[in-house]
């Protein structure tokens, strides 16, 4: 028995997340036939691409010795890959991509330009959604960044890893292998996908692993992101009339316990930027929140089981403390809000027929947050940490989420430990990809 | 509710009549009583003749009525509760009971039935007080209470010895959520935390998913289902292992996590039985988190979710294996069911102190583990365990460890684990089952002026081939199956039928012939040298042994040929050593009555004690076999002692001493001895440890390890064996060890 429900929560206003966030996407649709039909190129482009595409074959035959001619010196020395810049993450549900744009082009470059780059360039940031489930997350893109000696813009793509294929024809389409590029890919995806991004786009991709990627990317963006701070946490979680995002300086961050919730979840300890352990993980993740809702509401998309929970009481599902005892269970210091078991009410015929769909996907939402709220109170105890930052695309839009993860890291372990949230939630894997391209380690 | 079922009064609830302090245990499905009662036992009790005639019996023979106190347990299924109760009214004859204690989520909802019906007050107790409190009972009482589960091997329960002190401890109760308790000692305990992922989570999300309404069903689905078209394994993610981190590919990465990328039809076994991982996993890692932070290694695990059902049992057993890299083995409880309501009895009998006694669990009226294979229906399994029942009788004597022992967290009793060893195993039922007819006889023979006591003894054996057919198909039903545990059945079950003694007239019959011969041996072992004479001692202490009436070899032998005699034994024996320097206490362990323990053991304990060495001998406190019981040992030492001046003042001078072992079994275990016992053996500053007999130092304590010099002696009379052990029938086993070295 344990943890908050989340009743509190009810009436938290969701607004403020939603606005900056790109609307969701049509419902997907799972016949193989569409999936071609996800990264549709205008016009404009396809022609394009029609036409670089004689010069590839050439071009790959000698893929190897052009891939280092082309290698650009900057000013500081530095050895620079060509455009275009990428960082990729291929997880279980979703990949993201990172990409820099440069807004620092000089005209001689521009003329140097091959066509296709440009394609790319322009198809990627005149569109804030790709096929049908492509998005990219306006809200996130850093402006003005100076990385490895120019200047751009960085944006935050993210599409599932189902429509990999599409992905890959469409980078197949536009004769992507002529720019020769490194692809760094990280995730499992870059071990599984890796013979399709050979086989189907001519793609050789430098595979990274991603929690040397992931604590990578959360070092460099709370480093260069100010204003809003990157890192944030909720004042007062226990107290649901006042609790407000406040932000936080992660200037001497360690030791942190970094928990990774992406389709499952990953529990780091890091103590410095080099040293980092996994101490754990569980399989009852963001895959988990959603294959269930999907099971027993019929949803098909995160926001849509999200938008579900936040209408839902999850009380009506789970069995409380009060429930068993009538009040608080005094001998053991149980409040009688406390979920004494989750889903513990479905037991009875008469209550799974008097609950709603949104009530099963709240019921959903909160167990599985409050037991990796948990399970990450108890390594935290273990590997003795105060600190913890939560990351991972279950945290996108789920302010539900992350409210509850701070008021059981507060309230459980009496104000001890502090539960801390960042921007980019899902995007620190592909950003330590981008940079590990950039600057190897 | 079905109340159509009829009770066989006389099997469930038993001794009803006296029955006093209820408690009572309801949860979801199922009710646990328990009550307290006494129960009429005769018994065989012997008592010297005042004056001697010459050809009177040394001693009579007197059935005697004795009181003895029991708790019985049964467990059933919520539906029969009125019926029960109805049941238990009309059979309470002369209580003053005026409360019943009640625990258990169910408690109230059936508070004022209770009430009404057996006019008792419904006085609540704490669910987890009475959980802790039950736990430390049966860990305490009950030898090979906990166990491993390991699914695929020969023997799926391997029984953990009780551990001389069993705090601290973790239990993790999985209800309809999870309570994890750190146990410290008998009041202290504290939940340390707990999760609301648990029994009810299976239970309420799994009839969701798969409109399965029972419990059990559920878990049967789950059985069958694959878990892998519903989970997104590593593999799915990476195409094979996540190798830098060592997590393999079949590794569960995101539980249902393939549920939410398919508009697919999923099966209902498979989503129960991903449901059942992600569950059984997700208690595991919680159990593992909050062992390491307390620094706890024994992890008991507890709660209707785990509840004799194998199929949670492995996935919890598989889970933490994983978490902890096997440094943490789950460990579960054979009458884990009945936690709730021993501990509900006991705060309620608090007046009693039954933690002050010693409790054993009687075999004969205890249903023992059932077995709940997964395949089973349902419905069969549910008729089949509607009536559950554990039995615990209060020992006259508290039972604590040999002092003596060198590890007794390491000790066992028992040679051989028949629930291991198949073959053994068949031969052994086999051996008991064939022996039945001679026991039936004997038990008959015993109680001639009873003209009952055919019918007594049928039903006797009856009920002891019911048992043996029952492990025969569960040799895990009361723990280890053993040699020992069979006897041991025997011997409940013929007390169960008032058989306390059936070998009473014989014993009397074989001791005033054997002390017609004291005087005669002892001179001609005093005519011999030295050297002789030890060898003699040794000798003659074997012989004897040969006379048991247990071993059916031997009983053949004897029940054909009447010549086969003292002398004739003796030759038969083979290879043996002598004894070392003289000690300051000798601890022996008697076996058989007759001419075992007067022309065998007496004299050589003479020897010993002409060599100054003071000696306790320690018979059975009850009746088993042919066994000499310290009743009748004092009786035979009183004689002996009339006849011999060495005996005589060294019982004056109380250098030899008789205790009891506080044991009624042919075998021994030394974690279970009297206190008094264990008393002497300390202040005796004891250092020599002798086993005598078959059933004491082969089927149990040869691999014993003393912190002593000990010696293990028995002649093997059971051919089987003999040739197990690389020997011929009726060869000598001389076992001479120097505490841990092996030497004889």
């Amino acid at each position: 028995m344990e943890k908050r429900n989340g009743h509190h929560g009810e009436n938290e206003p969701e607004t403020g997340e939603n606005e900056e966030t790109a609307p969701a996407p049509p419902k997907q649709s799972c016949s193989r036939s569409d999936e071609s039909n996800i990264f549709i190129l205008d016009g404009n482009n396809t022609e394009t691409t029609t036409t670089g595409g004689c010069a590839t074959t050439d071009e790959r035959r000698t893929s190897t010795s052009n891939y280092s001619s082309r290698q650009k010196i900057d000013s500081l020395g530095k050895i620079r890959p060509p455009f275009p810049w990428f960082g990729m993450d291929i997880g279980g549900t979703l990949v993201k991509l990172v990409y820099f744009e440069p807004k620092d082009i000089t005209a001689e470059e521009e003329q140097e330009e091959v066509e296709n780059l440009k394609s790319i360039r322009r198809y990627l940031t005149s569109n804030i959604a790709y096929g049908k489930t492509g998005i990219r997350d306006v809200h996130l893109e850093m402006k003005d960044l100076t990385i490895c000696g120019r200047t751009g813009n960085l944006h935050f793509i993210r599409f599932p890893t189902q429509d990999l294929p599409a992905f890959l024809q469409m980078a197949r389409n536009k004769h992507f292998s002529s720019l020769h590029t490194t692809l760094c890919a990280t995730g499992g995806g870059a071990y599984k996908f890796e013979f399709d991004f050979r086989q189907m786009a001519d793609l050789q991709l430098l595979k990274l692993d991603e929690l040397d990627c992931l604590i990578r990317g959360v070092l460099y963006i709370d480093s260069v992101v100010s204003n809003p701070s990157e890192c944030y946490y909720y004042e007062n979680p226990t107290d649901p009339e006042h609790c407000v995002q406040k932000p936080f300086t992660l200037e001497n961050p360690y030791p942190l316990l970094l928990v990774n919730i992406g389709s499952g979840v990953s529990i780091l300890a890091v103590y410095s930027k080099n040293n980092y352990k996994r101490v754990t993980g569980t399989s009852l993740g963001g895959g988990t929140f959603l294959g269930l809702c999907c099971l027993l509401t019929g949803c098909s998309s995160f926001e849509e089981a999200l938008e579900m929970a936040s209408q839902g009481e999850s009380t009506h599902v789970d069995k409380l403390v009060r429930d068993i005892y009538g009040g608080d269970y005094e001998r053991f210091g149980l409040p009688g809000w406390a979920v004494a078991s989750s889903f513990g009410n479905m037991v009875c015929k008469e209550k799974r027929e008097s609950i709603s769909k949104e009530d099963l996907a709240r019921a959903t939402l909160v167990s599985i947050t409050n037991n990796i709220g948990s399970i990450t109170r108890m390594v935290a105890l273990n590997e003795n940490i105060e600190r913890v930052v939560f990351v991972g695309n279950f945290l996108r839009v789920n302010t539900l989420s992350m409210k509850l993860l701070a008021y059981a890291m507060d309230y459980w372990s009496k104000g001890q430990l502090k539960a801390l949230f960042l921007r980019h939630e899902g995007y620190f894997g592909s950003v330590g990809a981008l940079l590990e391209l950039l600057d190897p380690s | 509710m079905d109340k159509s079922i009829t009770l066989p009064p006389n099997e469930i609830f038993r001794n009803l009549e006296n029955a006093k302090r209820f408690a009572i245990d309801i949860g979801g499905s199922l009710t646990k009583l328990a009550y307290y009662s006494t129960v009429q036992h005769k018994v065989a009790k012997v008592r010297s003749f005042d004056h001697t005639a010459k050809d009177d019996p040394l001693y009579e023979i007197s059935m005697q009525e004795e009181i003895l106190a029991r708790l019985h347990f049964i467990k059933f299924e919520n539906a029969y509760i009125e019926t029960c109760l109805d049941f238990i009214k009309d059979h309470l004859v002369n209580t003053d009971t005026k409360v019943i204690k009640a625990t258990g989520g169910g408690a109230h909802k059936f508070k004022d039935l209770i009430e009404k019906k057996l006019k008792l007050r419904v006085d609540k107790e704490d669910e987890m007080t009475c959980l802790i409190k039950g736990c430390n009972f049966v860990l305490r009482n009950i030898p090979h209470e906990a166990f491993v589960y390991v699914k695929h091997a020969d023997s799926e329960f391997r029984f953990q010895n009780t551990h001389p002190d069993i705090f601290p401890y973790l239990l993790i109760n999985i209800g309809s959520g999870v309570s994890i308790i750190k146990v410290e000692s008998e009041d202290t305990f504290e939940r340390v935390g707990g999760s609301s992922i648990g029994g009810g989570t299976f239970w309420g999300l799994g009839a969701l998913l798969t409109k399965t309404k029972r419990f059990d069903e559920l878990l049967q689905l789950a059985s069958k289902g694959q878990h892998t078209s519903v989970d997104m394994l590593v593999k799915d993610i990476y195409g094979g292992s996540y190798v830098s981190l060592g997590l393999t590919g079949d590794l569960i990465a995101s539980s249902f996590g393939k549920s939410a990328t398919a508009d697919k039809e999923f099966s209902k076994e498979d989503m129960a039985k991903s449901l059942l991982h992600m569950i059984s996993n997700d208690i595991g890692q919680l159990a593992c988190l909050y062992a390491r932070l307390h620094n706890l290694t024994r992890v008991y695990f507890g709660g209707f979710f785990i509840r004799g059902h194998p199929v949670t049992m492995h996935t919890i057993t598989y889970s933490i294996n994983f978490f902890t890299k096997g440094e943490v083995q789950a460990l579960f409880l054979r009458h884990e069911g009945y936690l709730g309501t021993i501990g509900a009895f006991l705060k309620g009998a608090e007046e009693d102190n039954p933690n002050q006694y010693s409790w054993g669990e009687n075999y004969a009226g205890s249903s023992g583990l059932m077995s709940t294979s997964p395949d089973l229906n349902p419905m069969q399994r549910a008729r089949s365990g509607t009536f559950d029942m554990l039995e615990m009788d209060r020992l006259e004597r508290q039972l604590v460890n040999l002092p003596l022992l060198q590890d007794p967290s390491s000790y066992i009793p028992d040679t051989v684990d028949l629930s291991e060893d198949a073959l053994a195993r068949e031969y052994w039922l086999y051996c008991f089952e064939e022996a039945l007819d001679g026991v039936v006889k004997r038990a008959v023979a015993s109680q001639p002026d009873l003209p009952e006591a055919a019918e007594r003894a049928e039903k006797f054996r009856h009920k002891y081939l019911h048992k043996l057919q029952t492990l025969r198909h569960q040799p895990f039903a009361y723990g280890s199956l053993t040699v020992r545990s069979l006897l041991d059945t025997r011997e409940h079950c013929l007390n169960e039928f008032n058989f306390p003694d059936p070998y009473s007239k014989i014993k009397q019959r074989e001791n005033d012939m054997a002390l017609k011969y004291f005087q005669k041996a002892v001179k001609s072992l005093e005519e011999l040298s030295w050297e002789q004479r030890q060898f003699a001692l040794v000798r003659g202490l074997l012989a004897g042994n040969v006379f048991d009436w247990g071993a059916k070899a031997v009983s053949d032998v004897l029940e054909s040929d009447p010549e086969f005699g003292f002398e004739q034994a003796k030759r038969q024996l083979e290879g043996m050593k002598a004894l070392g320097p003289p000690h300051k206490c000798a601890l022996f362990f008697v076996d058989n009555s007759g001419i075992d323990i007067i022309l065998g053991v007496f004299p050589f304990v003479r020897e010993l004690l002409c060599r100054g060495t003071e000696v306790v001998l320690a018979s059975n406190s009850s009746p088993a076999l042919n066994d000499v019981t310290n009743n009748e040992l004092q009786i035979l030492t009183e004689r002996i002692a009339a006849m011999d001046p060495v005996i005589q003042s060294a019982v004056k001078e109380d250098r030899l001493t008789l205790v009891q072992s506080g044991s009624s079994s042919p075998c021994l275990d030394l974690s279970r001895l009297d206190k008094v016992l264990a008393g002497v053996v300390r202040e005796r500053h004891t250092d020599l440890v002798i086993i005598e007999g078959m059933g004491r130092a082969i089927h149990t304590n040869y691999y014993a390890l003393l912190s002593c010099e000990s010696l293990k002696m028995a002649v093997i009379k059971n051919s089987w064996l003999a040739d197990r052990l690389g020997g011929k029938l009726f060869s000598v086993v001389f076992k001479y060890e120097v505490k841990d070295v092996k030497t004889g």
